[in-house]
């Protein structure tokens, strides 16, 4: 086990690094960022200085030289445009946008999985038919279309809940949450279902699958002659099984819809870090966008680890470490 | 003649496809009586395993049991309740199945498997449910067994599964024990030693038997009785000396004559001409009409089960022996 983690840590290690790599170059290509950060009217001795404040006057890999030195210190460069550290700028808004995922895919989860037992179990019921047929829509209808959509519903003319923002917050950590208040969590319901829909619907599909699969095995049959109750046939023997699948896909999804929950945090306003990243890349603010990817990409690297140690929880063929058996 | 332990009256289990209606089992009748080894043979398709899940209810949709009774010790399983079935299910009747690399499920520990077993139907504390799990493993030839229920079935062969699985059928020490082919997907020394231990432990318990098999050997070494299943529907039932003696209908013979023996070393082996009829376009009348050379004009009409007993019968107009005998049907 430590074996295995040790050796994750290591390829961890590899990513992180190609990554930088390869962020340093793609930003580098985009354009000189000088000419978004000073005003038009500054004269050409202004300039100068302003870029050799910012280090750019310096060939590429001397640049990255420097940012990977002072990264392996922890200093990912300071924000061009707000003038502070770009890593702290980002993990400022890590919490809004972990509240939002976690809340999305609990959503998905507790909702997507009965759902999908339920459509597996009983492929013919009317039921069944319509929850699949919800989840085509939740598949194929635009996130952004469909947040509009809940504004106009629930916040315009109904008025039940707020339109945008995070609303009041409470401390735990030392870290402000929305959902520790009553009025938080009246502001994330919204947002939290319009992300959750996608991942929903591919729950339900995934869970479906697995189910009419897992269903059609013997050993569903061989439970249900040992006299066993429903509930335990579905509860335990079909749902263990088809949790493999899910977990593998939900760890994944997890970590694009922290990344990448731009969308829904443009439309409800949230302040989390994908309206920060489409700032930053807009006004060509590099350390903010290199920031950002590189706690993505631990972000990824950590959620995998995770969903790893839990598929070898639930299936017992897994070993870690791929020792002895 | 005493009431016997089960008793199938012309079951009736039809798949409603799209394809059209597929009478898997059309019109069975057996008997068995308490401690009884039955053996149930028939080619792939003929509708004997369809037969042992139609028993217990256990068939999946589109199947279902469209008529017939099944009285297991009297009481009608076709029109009871899932909750009186589950009760019966693994306690009265247990079920053991073909392929034991499929019949337990891959993330749950044997023991987990085994304790849920007791606790279905017995209401005991874990921990005497473990210790009778111990128990009824130790007593299917399982070393180490307090070991052996902490591990996977993936950590197991292919025998020591089937060995669990009997475990299983044994914890409650039912009436009636089905087995679909228990042994068709082990080497052939396990299949000898799993024979052995079935027997044995039937012949302990008074447990009753149906072995679903296609393979006549298996049954002449271990049945009681026999009855022979053609395109749903049983064609020939006797006792094991009478089904390998003198073989009444044309189908058993062919299946008799089919089989390897030591007796004509040298001897091409006969097999039977054609296939299995595809049971969504069976012909009219006998279903074996069109594979027999003893088929006549009256084939074309269904015969109805003939003979001398209950437990003596064939379905056949022209059955093998009779010219020499003189009592045709």
């Amino acid at each position: 086990m430590l074996v295995f983690i040790l050796r994750r840590l290591a390829q961890s290690a590899v990513v992180v690094m190609a990554m930088s790599v390869l962020v340093f170059a793609g930003i580098f290509a985009i354009g000189n960022p000088i000419d978004v950060l000073i005003s038009p009217e500054a004269d050409e001795f202004e300039r100068a200085a302003a870029i050799a404040r910012l280090g750019l006057d310096k060939p590429m890999h001397e640049q990255f030289i420097r940012f990977v030195d002072s990264a392996l210190g922890g200093d990912l460069g300071t924000s061009f445009v707000h003038g502070v550290p770009a890593l702290g700028l980002v993990l400022q808004r890590f919490p809004a946008t972990l509240e939002l995922a976690l809340c999305a895919m609990l959503v998905a989860v507790v909702l997507g999985i009965p759902l999908g037992l339920w459509a597996g179990l009983k492929p013919d019921s009317l039921a069944g038919r319509v929850i699949m047929t919800g989840s085509i829509l939740g598949f194929s209808l635009p996130t952004f279309w469909v947040g509009m959509m809940l504004i106009m519903a629930f916040a315009v003319t109904l008025g039940w809940l707020p339109a945008g923002g995070r609303g009041e917050t409470a401390s735990l950590f030392g870290v402000p949450w929305s959902f520790l208040t009553a009025d938080g969590l009246t502001h994330l319901i919204l947002p939290a279902v319009n992300l959750a829909l996608f991942k929903l619907s591919l729950v339900i599909r995934l869970a479906r699958a697995g189910t009419r699969e897992v269903a059609l095995q013997d050993y569903v049959k061989f439970a249900r002659a040992k006299g066993l109750a429903p509930s335990r046939v579905v509860g335990v023997h079909i749902l263990k099984n088809i949790m493999i699948p899910v977990v593998t896909v939900l760890g994944l999804e997890l970590g694009s819809v922290i990344a990448f929950s731009v969308v829904t945090e443009s439309v409800f306003a949230w302040p989390g870090m994908g309206k920060l990243l489409i700032d930053s890349i807009l006004q060509l603010d590099r350390p903010v966008v290199i920031a950002y990817l590189l706690v993505t990409v631990l972000l990824f690297v950590v959620i995998n680890l995770i969903v790893d140690l839990v598929y070898s929880l639930l299936d017992p063929r897994i070993r870690l470490g791929g020792g002895r058996a | 003649m005493t009431e016997p332990l089960l008793r199938v009256d012309g079951l009736k289990t039809h798949f409603l496809t799209r394809a059209g209606t597929v009478k898997a089992v059309d019109g069975v009748d057996l008997r068995l009586d308490r401690g009884e080894i039955l053996g149930l043979v028939g080619e792939s398709g003929s509708g004997k395993s369809v037969t042992g899940q139609s028993i217990l209810g256990l068939v999946d949709p589109p199947g279902r049991v469209v008529g017939g009774r099944v009285l297991f010790r009297g009481e009608d399983l076709v029109g009871a309740g899932e909750k009186r079935l589950r009760a019966i299910r693994g306690r009265r009747i247990a079920m053991i199945f073909q392929d034991p690399m499929m019949t337990l499920n891959p993330v749950l520990s044997i023991g987990t498997q085994m304790v849920e077993a007791v606790q279905a139907h017995e209401t005991v504390s874990r921990a005497e449910a473990w210790e009778r799990s111990r128990r009824a493993l130790a007593r299917v030839g399982i070393a180490s067994p307090d070991e052996r229920l902490a591990s996977y079935p993936h950590q197991f062969s292919g025998g020591m599964r089937q060995r669990v699985a009997i475990a299983i059928a044994l914890l409650h020490s039912p009436d009636l024990i089905i087995a679909d082919e228990p042994t068709t997907a082990l080497d052939v020394t396990i299949q000898a030693q799993i024979l052995f231990e079935v027997q044995k432990l039937c012949r302990e318990t008074g447990t009753a038997l149906i072995w679903v098999t296609h393979d006549l050997a298996v049954v002449s070494a271990l049945a009681d009785r026999v009855a022979v299943m053609y395109a749903g529907r049983v064609v020939e039932t006797g006792t094991v000396a009478e089904i390998i003696g003198n073989p009444r209908h044309p189908y058993t013979r062919g299946l008799l004559e089919s089989v390897p023996s030591r007796n004509r070393r040298g001897v091409p082996l006969r097999s039977i001409p054609g296939m299995t009829p595809s049971v969504l376009d069976l012909p009219e009348g006998c279903a074996f009409r069109p594979r027999c050379d003893r088929s006549t004009g009256a084939c074309t009409a269904m015969p109805e089960l003939m003979g001398d007993r209950e437990d003596r019968a064939w379905r056949c107009w022209n059955p093998v022996g009779a010219e020499a005998r003189g009592d045709a049907a």
